[in-house]
């Protein structure tokens, strides 16, 4: 009985296994296992059947360790059940694992195993999350490929049930949860005789019901709680023997066999390499090319790691074996040896192996390090010559320890018959996409077999890809990035010059060009680099002008379709006729429920792509002299310099242990060394009809347009073309304002075109802000630049917070984030950061503003001309509310202490500076500045004394300042998962500020639904439209009532924005604001983000708020209405976005239903807002 | 008794009050309710290939919007099983209007281009409409288009969708010709079996405050009314095309109007929005009344028995902007 065929990856290969068996299934997003429950999700609201035709039961929960509560409560109440999680989520969920394996019930948990943050965090693929719950009693079952991912978790699935043992089936995260292959996939039928259903009845006649009842989750007491927690262990000696049958069954049913321990190698191998995961794939290949070679070496996939079964193990290790090496993809510091390695060693210990062989322990791959075959070859080879130190690491350089082994890169196993393609893209080109379509043409029309993977960088605007594409007669089982390819596709020009493209080209591969340069006259414009690697290398070259065509296709910048027929015109995968024919069957399957228009789009694309595509005549001679230019300028830091910049241009692999920080902490302001001239066109300024407002300053997302006002002198000196304009402030009319856009920091975005109020009225479509091509204008924009951040910045104490005009003028201490193009957060952001930039400490939880705001190269938190700027941690998702409540909690007890000691000095400090210090005033910047002053003057008081009570005022009275501690956050954060404790902060009373960055699902992970997410929406998780109205987060806020509140949208009102801001740091306690956030997830022109927030107030579903309990204490309501009664209708703001809209063309009826629902929600909402800003105050008695 | 039938490209009408092509006409129950107010036929709202094709395109862009460029990112939107896309769900409407209707239910095409007038005319053909009403919003922008072969261009249309389908086909027009009648003979020759006058444009405003260009939507005045009047009283008699007018009618007298300069139906939907469906209630007993006061027993015998007289001239602006407004107001309907 044969499977059937699939193209997919490694969540969609385990996902497909996990809902077929299930019933009920617990999500919650998280990366790289996300796609996991949003392919549940999808399939369940299309009704398709689980293995036993009854549609599963998929609810999203707040937290992981909601998901598990859930799961054990389902698995209680006797439902076959499963979840998707990783990292952090798998540790949620280690309280309800013990419980669940320790009532010996049936479940399976498949997990893309991650990395945990640990001194950072990081989403890419390690053991420590599946390491970390080694001790709940879960089964641990590890899958090396896509197809084992499939396979493994059905044979999960079938053993839990016979062994009652729970199973955490894991597979490595994005090596095989995110690559693609084309796999058998298990029928429903081998599913259902994989699983015995009598053994489901009897996990059903378990389950608590009233009609026979029992009691679980006793407390138990010294008397029997020890021998309770014995009673488990014939199970786990039962399991590894249950599951082998189980292996063994599928290997009747589908004739791919597993064991526990699989070996493969020489029988009388020496060196012996132990491993679990996706580096099997790497580490066979060299296992098979040394054994061809008559090298004595083996390797043992471990597959059932958890119960370790000794006996099996030692059966599967040949007898002649002298070096076990054993290779753990984690790291437990402090640890003898890593888990596997310790299991290893003990088991042959206790195995009483004669001879002993000398087991040698490393550490691999950690957060997706590459493990590739030449680093298998130089453990084998070290091994065998004695030479191979234990606790070794490999693929790194450890200069500080000194654990790491050397081998040589260029060491490579892969086969001839091998096509290997690289094609470096733009996120916003469709180059994944493409490239992900040709490997379905590949895998499912002819008998190649594919693989595909894809890595991205850390930026969500102007992100580079690059895709590593195989072909092969044979199971690819070549687990790291390519290294020689056959062909080299690099779909953007301007890469060429801050990018080595070629270094992965093998001789006489084929290199494809998107040029905008014809075949004759492109050599001449090519670095000098490449045209010598193109010689040297001897490489086929071609070019297509991919814009050109896709333009007149009507397909804009999407060039995938028309780099993707070029791919297989010269790939020559398929005969040209078969593929093109291919290409176009595919883009009708793909694009065909999108609309016929699509399709002719993508169609025409395709036809008029070949005539087009031109092989160059190469020239014999090196013309260019055309040098890479320097990553970074050399008046860079020196770390910037040394460590920043390899990583910006992708080499930060070759940085040793030495380079990286001890403790995860990296300096801040790095953004404005990496100018990555992302924007096609830039905003130009039209100062003679400017009215200086600055509006488009205030919604810049990468605080690239800044104003300044200068005197006239200043600009002295200023290059040609610097544009400036008689001040528009009454009571600065002497001075000039001039202002200025960071040409190769903007994305290009147009928000700060479309916010300009201003017309020109010769010519309506022109404001007094433009866009401009690029290219013409870079230099002297890059020169104006560095002469505007040279003017002097205004004094802060003479500028009005409350004014958007004079905001402006402010500094922002966020620059150049890695956000989206025209990002809804960060303009919120760097408001924070403009206003109390230099006194800021900043708690931010996991999503989009930890990502921009903390991935690195390079961070966009900087300092001000002082050195000062907003100091910023993450801790985690869940806790950021506390986490950020513990920092104000050690800043006040800090600065409490400098009192008491400025207290006991005050004969040396002085009565009036003492007492200044301890009680002046800190309201506005004046007397915050006077605060400092006061500070410097005490360390100079101090400067001539020496004693521990004044070694400790000085390593205190930085505190003595007044610090504005923010905690900031999506509503993924602040609405689920970590609302308990956005909620126990806001009633602790202390004087922190909650920035809730509103964008209404998890932007982060790919736009799931949270409990934010309007009515009528559609969200991964709410893939029919969300039913349930968004939670009012500010009324539940409210009812603390000693909360401050406000729900703002700078494109509604910026002055209500601005107002909120200043009063919720002025406020002498908890305050929380929310933000609409316009995101990339709503499905719209992000330029339009501002006007969209003005119809969300217009349409009365975000009403403006704020709610003062200074308020009350005067007397007065403490709610103020700052928005009008609902003037435009809903569906006039909804259906604009993507989100709303899909849902009327897919599912009319049900998105009239909602709409219906959602448009009483704004009615009763705003009546009830209404009422309670009308209501009259409590007289005071 | 008073005979209100009437004959309308070649169907049997119980009277001339036709409720014309509007987003009302996108909800059954208000179908239902046209019918059971008295309505002689529907025309259903406009299925608009560039519409389609601009709905699809733009789906498909956002879709597309920001994925594949971030690792845990890689899309932002679940993979609906299926756009209900242009023809689809208006087939899908027209057959259930069909299976619920008595009366006749006239379908309403605008395409982009030739071949998607022809495609989705047989379409709604298939799905059982009675009869075919083609939409020919066109806003001539380019100098070197001459009125010839604009108006050439309209009749080979008709040609060719007449040549494609056997349902009886009504052109609706704009009043933007320089020889209306010129234009109706040759549509008559192309196989057009009526002219319905005349298509209202969505006419943008000037805000001069902001100095945009916005779009707007108002319903027809009695004004409007006259420039019809004055054309079917023009043409009746001289071609044999049923004439129906559009544009204008809100009550009895306006009926009784459009009858006596020569129209065989009279089309309503401004009324209908402003006073709701059960409005033709009120005019057909004031279209009886007046009949009876004034001792006329049938419809067909006041037909074309009045001449006309000079009318107002609404104007055109910009075709998308026409699009945007329609969508806007016709994606989901409150009535």
């Amino acid at each position: 009985m044969a499977g059937f065929r699939a193209v997919l990856d490694g969540n969609e290969a385990a996902a497909k296994i996990a809902y077929q068996c299930s019933e009920v299934i617990a999500i919650y997003p998280i990366t790289p296992s996300s796609p996991m429950g949003e392919w549940a999700d999808q399939w369940a609201s299309m009704g398709e059947p689980n293995a036993w035709g009854t549609v599963p039961h998929v609810e999203e929960l707040q937290s992981e360790g909601g998901a598990a509560g859930t799961v054990h409560g389902a698995l209680q109440a006797g439902a076959l059940t499963t979840t998707f999680t990783a990292s952090q989520g798998l540790l949620l969920m280690i309280p309800n694992m013990y419980k669940i394996a320790g009532e010996l019930t049936p479940a399976v948990f498949h997990v893309a195993a991650r990395s945990i943050a640990a001194q950072g965090l990081s989403i890419f693929g390690d053991h420590s999350d599946v390491m970390a719950v080694r001790a709940t009693g879960f089964c641990l079952l590890a899958s090396a490929s896509v197809q084992e991912a499939a396979d493994l978790a059905l044979v999960a699935h079938a053993a839990t049930l016979e062994a009652r043992l729970p199973f955490v089936h894991f597979f490595d995260g994005f090596r095989t949860s995110h690559e693609v292959s084309r796999i058998e996939v298990p029928t429903t039928e081998q599913i259902r005789a994989m699983i015995d259903d009598e053994r489901v009845r009897q996990h059903r006649s378990r389950a608590l019901t009233p009609d026979h009842p029992v009691i679980r989750g006793t407390a138990q007491n010294p008397d029997v709680a020890f021998q309770g927690r014995e009673t488990v262990n014939p199970y786990y000696l039962a399991c590894p023997t249950i599951v082998q049958q189980k292996m063994n069954q599928f290997a009747q049913l589908t004739g791919r066999a597993y064991k526990l321990f699989d070996y493969v190698g020489h029988p009388e191998a020496e060196q012996v390499l132990v491993l679990m995961g996706s580096g099997v794939g790497a580490a066979e290949e060299v296992v098979e090319s040394l054994v061809k070679q008559g090298v004595k070496v083996g390797l043992i996939k471990v597959r059932l790691y958890r119960p370790f079964d000794v006996e099996r193990f030692l059966a599967a290790l040949p007898s002649s074996t002298k070096h076990v090496i054993v290779l753990d993809r984690t790291k437990e510091p402090g640890c003898i040896g890593e888990p596997l390695y310790q299991d290893v060693l003990t088991a042959l210990v206790e195995g009483q192996r004669q001879p002993m062989p000398r087991v040698l322990g490393g550490r691999y791959g950690l957060s997706s390090k590459e493990f590739t075959p030449a680093m298998v070859h130089a453990l084998f080879e070290l091994a065998a010559a004695e030479k191979l130190r234990n606790h070794f690491t490999v693929g790194i350089h450890d200069d500080v320890t000194h654990t790491s082994i050397n081998y040589d890169p260029t060491r490579t196993v892969e086969p001839e018959d091998v096509v290997r393609a690289v094609f470096f893209g733009l996120g916003s080109d469709g180059t994944v996409g493409a490239n992900k379509n040709s490997i379905k043409i590949i895998g499912e029309e002819t008998e190649l077999e594919v693989q595909g993977y894809f890595v991205y960088d850390s930026k969500k605007s102007g992100s580079t890809t690059t895709s590593h594409l195989r072909f092969g007669p044979r199971p690819i089982r070549s687990t790291y990035l390519i290294q020689q390819a056959t062909f080299v596709a690099c779909h953007q020009f301007n890469f060429l010059e801050r990018m080595d493209v070629l270094s992965v080209a093998a001789p006489g591969a084929t290199f494809l060009l998107n040029s905008p340069y014809g075949p004759e006259e492109v050599w001449h414009h090519l670095p000098r680099k490449v045209q010598e690697q193109i010689l040297s290398k001897k490489l086929r070259f071609f070019v297509i002008d991919a814009f050109k065509v896709a333009h007149d296709a009507g397909m804009g910048g999407r060039i995938n379709t028309v780099m993707q027929t070029c791919f297989f015109a010269l790939a020559g995968v398929l005969p040209r006729d078969e593929a093109i024919k291919a290409i176009k069957k595919a883009i009708a399957k793909t694009y065909g429920k999108r609309g016929e228009a699509v399709v002719t789009r993508n169609h025409a694309a395709v036809d008029s792509t070949l005539s087009r595509l031109f092989e160059v005549q190469v020239p014999s001679a090196i013309t260019s002299t055309k040098a890479p230019r320097p990553t970074v300028p050399a008046q860079a830091p020196q770390f910037v310099r040394k460590v920043t910049s390899l990583i910006m241009v992708g080499e930060g692999d070759k940085l040793p242990v030495s380079a990286i920080p001890a403790d995860g902490t990296w300096p801040t302001g790095t953004t404005q060394w990496e100018k990555r001239g992302i924007a096609q066109e830039i905003p130009v300024w039209d100062e003679s009809i400017c009215i200086q407002c600055g509006k488009c300053v205030l919604v810049c997302p990468h605080a690239v347009i800044r104003g300044k006002l200068v005197e006239l002198e200043q600009l002295a000196g200023s290059p040609d073309g610097f544009k400036s304009a008689p001040s528009r402030w009454p009571d600065r009319k002497q001075q000039r304002f001039t202002l200025q856009v960071s040409p190769e920091d903007c994305t290009g975005c147009r928000l700060c075109v479309e916010v300009c109020p201003v017309k020109n009225k010769t010519e309506t479509k022109l404001r007094a802000i433009n866009m401009k091509p690029l290219e013409p204008i870079r230099e002297a924009e890059r020169a104006n630049w560095d002469f505007f951040l040279k003017l002097a910045n205004p004094d802060r104490r003479g500028l009005r917070f409350d004014s958007v005009k004079d905001v402006q003028l402010l500094e922002p201490l966020f620059e150049f984030s890695g956000a989206c193009a025209g990002c809804g957060e960060t303009p919120y952001l760097k408001l924070l950061s403009q206003m109390f930039g230099d006194r800021l400490l900043i708690a931010n939880a996991t999503g989009c503003s930890s990502i921009y705001g903390g991935n690195l190269p390079t961070t966009p938190w900087t300092v001000n001309q002082f050195g000062r700027g907003p100091a910023w941690a993450n801790s985690l998702f869940e806790d950021n509310a506390e986490f950020g409540l513990g920092m104000r909690l050690a800043v006040d007890r800090q600065a409490e202490y400098a009192r008491e000691l400025i207290q006991k000095l005050r004969d040396v400090i002085g009565a009036e500076l003492a007492e200044a210090l301890c009680n002046a005033p800190q309201t506005n910047e004046e007397e915050i500045d006077l605060q400092r002053w006061r500070v410097d003057e005490l360390k100079r008081k101090l400067a001539g004394h020496d004693s521990p009570l004044v070694r400790d005022l000085l390593s205190v009275s930085g505190a003595l300042v007044r610090k504005s501690v923010w905690i900031i956050g999506g509503d993924g954060w602040a609405y689920d998962i970590g609302f308990g404790g956005v909620d126990h902060v806001l009633a602790s009373g202390k004087n922190v500020k909650l920035l809730v960055l509103d964008t209404e699902v998890y932007s982060n992970t790919g736009g799931q639904m949270s409990k934010s997410t309007p009515r009528g929406a559609v969200a991964k998780f709410a893939a029919g439209g969300k039913e349930a109205p968004k939670k009012d987060l500010a009324l539940m806020a409210m009812t603390h009532g000693t909360a401050y509140v406000a729900r703002v949208a700078m494109g509604a009102s910026d002055t209500q924005t601005l107002q909120a801001f200043r009063e919720a740091e002025a406020y002498d306690g908890p305050a929380l604001i929310i933000a609409y956030s316009h995101c990339i997830a709503h499905g719209y022109d992000m330029a339009r983000g501002m006007d969209q927030q003005k119809a969300a107030v217009l349409s009365g579903y975000w009403p403006l708020i704020r709610y003062n309990p200074d308020l009350r204490n005067q007397g007065k309501n403490p709610l103020h209405l700052d928005s009008r009664a609902p003037s435009i209708p809903l569906k006039q703001y909804i259906y604009n976005e993507t989100r709303y809209t899909m849902l009327a063309q897919a599912n009319p009826a049900q998105a009239r239903e909602l709409l219906r629902l959602a448009e009483q929600d704004v009615r009763e909402r705003w009546r009830m807002y209404e009422h309670l800003a009308a209501m009259p105050m409590e007289a005071k008695p | 008794m008073i005979d209100l039938s009437t004959t309308y490209l070649g169907l049997h009408l119980r009277n001339p009050l036709v409720c014309s092509s509007s987003p009302l006409c996108q909800d059954l129950d208000s179908l239902r309710r046209m019918e059971e107010a008295g309505a002689g036929a529907v025309v259903l709202h406009s299925l608009f290939e560039e519409q389609i094709e601009a709905e699809s395109l733009d789906l498909s862009r956002y879709l597309d919007y920001g994925t594949e460029g971030y690792s845990e990112s890689l899309s932002y939107f679940p993979d609906m099983a299926d756009y209900n896309f242009g023809p689809d769900g208006y087939v899908e409407h027209l057959r259930e209007a069909k299976s619920l209707l008595q009366i006749p239910v006239i379908a309403s095409l605008n395409g982009r281009t030739l071949g998607g007038w022809i495609r989705y005319a047989k379409l709604l053909e298939e799905a059982g409409a009675d009869a075919l009403e083609l939409n020919v919003y066109d806003l001539p922008t380019d100098p070197e288009r001459t009125a010839e072969q604009i108006e050439s261009e309209l009749a080979n249309l008709v040609a060719a969708v007449a040549r494609e389908v056997k349902i009886p086909l009504a052109v609706k027009l704009s009043p933007f010709y320089t020889s209306i009648p010129s234009v109706a003979k040759r549509l008559q020759a192309a196989g057009a079996r009526a002219v319905v006058l005349f298509n209202r444009f969505y006419q943008p405003d000037f805000d001069l405050e902001r100095l945009e260009v916005v779009p707007s939507l108002w319903l027809s005045t009695a004004d409007e009314l006259r420039l019809r009047l004055h054309a079917v009283a023009i043409l009746f008699g001289r071609i044999q095309l049923d004439l129906a007018i559009t544009g204008g009618v809100h009550g009895a007298t306006d009926v009784l109007k459009c009858m006596m300069a020569g129209a065989s139906v009279a089309m309503m939907t401004s009324a209908l929005l402003r006073h709701g469906v059960e409005h033709l209630a009120n005019v057909l007993v004031g279209l009886r009344d007046w009949m009876t006061d004034h001792e006329y027993e049938s419809i067909t015998s006041m037909r074309g028995s009045m001449s006309f007289r000079r009318v107002a001239n609404p104007s055109a602006y910009e075709r998308g902007n026409y699009l945007k407004v329609l969508r806007s107001h016709a994606l989901f309907p409150t009535g």
